[in-house]
């Protein structure tokens, strides 16, 4: 080592950071959200446990709405394009975005879509672009996609606790989609009470709408949340600024 | 398990921060993990353990802290007790997580030679 000045020594240094980090993520979200209230898309982040009924609540919006409004649709899987196929069946343009291993959509894979030549101008071009997020209640959660609203399909089979287990994903719901509704005559032990109850333990301004795509039941004031959202998210469109990025 | 895309997250952020720290050896870093952030503190710290061997962080120990979540009133700022409705019994206003929602790098101590 140095003598004279030092140099060569080591120095221990502490270097504070207080950095998310998820801020990556959130900034292509900000990107993602920019594009969507420009276009006037309302973009939905439909999240929920495998089988809670997600592809089916979009197929049943489209027979309810797909004639009104223009809906596109992209949906995510570890495996195969199945979600995606019969969305396309239901008469919603979609694409399937397959993660493999990932157990959740983030903001650069919705970026991929939007920015993609196959299904970028119709989601540009949509009323409502729903964002079918991988079937699982736990990672999706934290991660935003610049969606308008996100939305948590949970059936009534899977239990009333589910709320309080899982208050990552119920907290960032803005609506609670009950689903399968038709089935709660076969569940005796079912409480709605109790479903109400524990949502209000973990949203803050806890709202769920309850229905079933085969009786139907619910389905009314599921549009109609959706065309009031539509509503709000076009009252605060920006008029006239756009903002500039690089095309990647 | 996004806990690996998170580690991924935090090795491009202990990157850019010691960036300006040529040849620094990182000896510690701090998480901050919130306890409604959605993270799961054991296997993050299992795929911190397997991400970090023979890169630059392989003598880098990981310091997690666990922070509460705290709920509060949007209008008059009281807490919420835990476990209880979110509404606020003081002023009826509706409540926001005030912390324990997101996950931070806080610090990271690194060794630095003089030149």
């Amino acid at each position: 080592m140095c003598d004279v000045c030092g140099c060569g020594d080591t120095e221990h240094v502490s270097l504070e950071v207080h950095q998310s980090l998820l801020s990556d993520n959130d900034a292509r979200a900000a990107h993602l959200r920019a594009h969507f209230r420009e276009d006037g898309v309302t973009a939905i982040n439909l999240m929920g446990s495998p089988g809670a009924g997600k592809t089916a609540l979009l197929e049943a919006t489209a027979r309810a709405l797909g004639a009104r409004r223009r809906l596109v649709a992209v949906s995510g899987d570890l495996a195969t394009t199945n979600d995606g196929e019969r969305l396309a069946r239901a008469g919603i343009p979609a694409e399937t975005i397959t993660t493999g291993s990932a157990c959740h959509l983030e903001a650069k894979m919705i970026e991929h879509v939007l920015h993609g030549e196959s299904l970028g101008p119709s989601i540009a071009a949509s009323d409502f672009f729903f964002i079918e997020n991988v079937g699982n209640l736990v990672c999706p959660a934290i991660y935003d996609l610049g969606q308008t609203a996100n939305v948590v399909a949970l059936s009534i089979t899977e239990g009333v606790d589910k709320p309080l287990k899982y208050p990552v994903m119920f907290r960032h719901a803005d609506l609670v989609v009950v689903t399968k509704m038709d089935l709660l005559p076969h569940l005796p032990g079912v409480s709605l009470d109790a479903l109400r109850d524990a949502l209000s333990r973990v949203m803050p301004a806890p709202q769920a709408i309850y229905l079933s795509t085969v009786d139907e039941q619910g389905m009314a004031a599921w549009v109609s949340w959706l065309l009031s959202l539509r509503e709000k998210s076009l009252r605060s469109r920006p008029s006239e600024h756009r903002h500039v990025h690089p095309r990647p | 398990m996004h806990e690996l895309s998170l580690i991924q997250a935090l090795f491009d952020e202990v990157e850019r921060v010691v960036a300006p720290h040529e040849g620094a050896t990182i000896r510690a870093i701090h998480v901050r993990v919130g306890e409604l952030a959605g993270v799961e503190t054991e296997l993050f710290r299992s795929a911190y353990d397997v991400c970090r061997v023979a890169g630059p962080l392989a003598a880098a120990e990981l310091s997690l802290t666990v922070e509460p979540a705290v709920w509060r009133c949007s209008s008059c700022e009281s807490e919420i007790a835990r476990g209880s409705v979110l509404a606020c019994d003081r002023c009826g206003g509706t409540p926001h997580l005030a912390q324990g929602g997101d996950i931070f790098l806080d610090r990271v101590e690194a060794e630095v030679q003089h030149v």
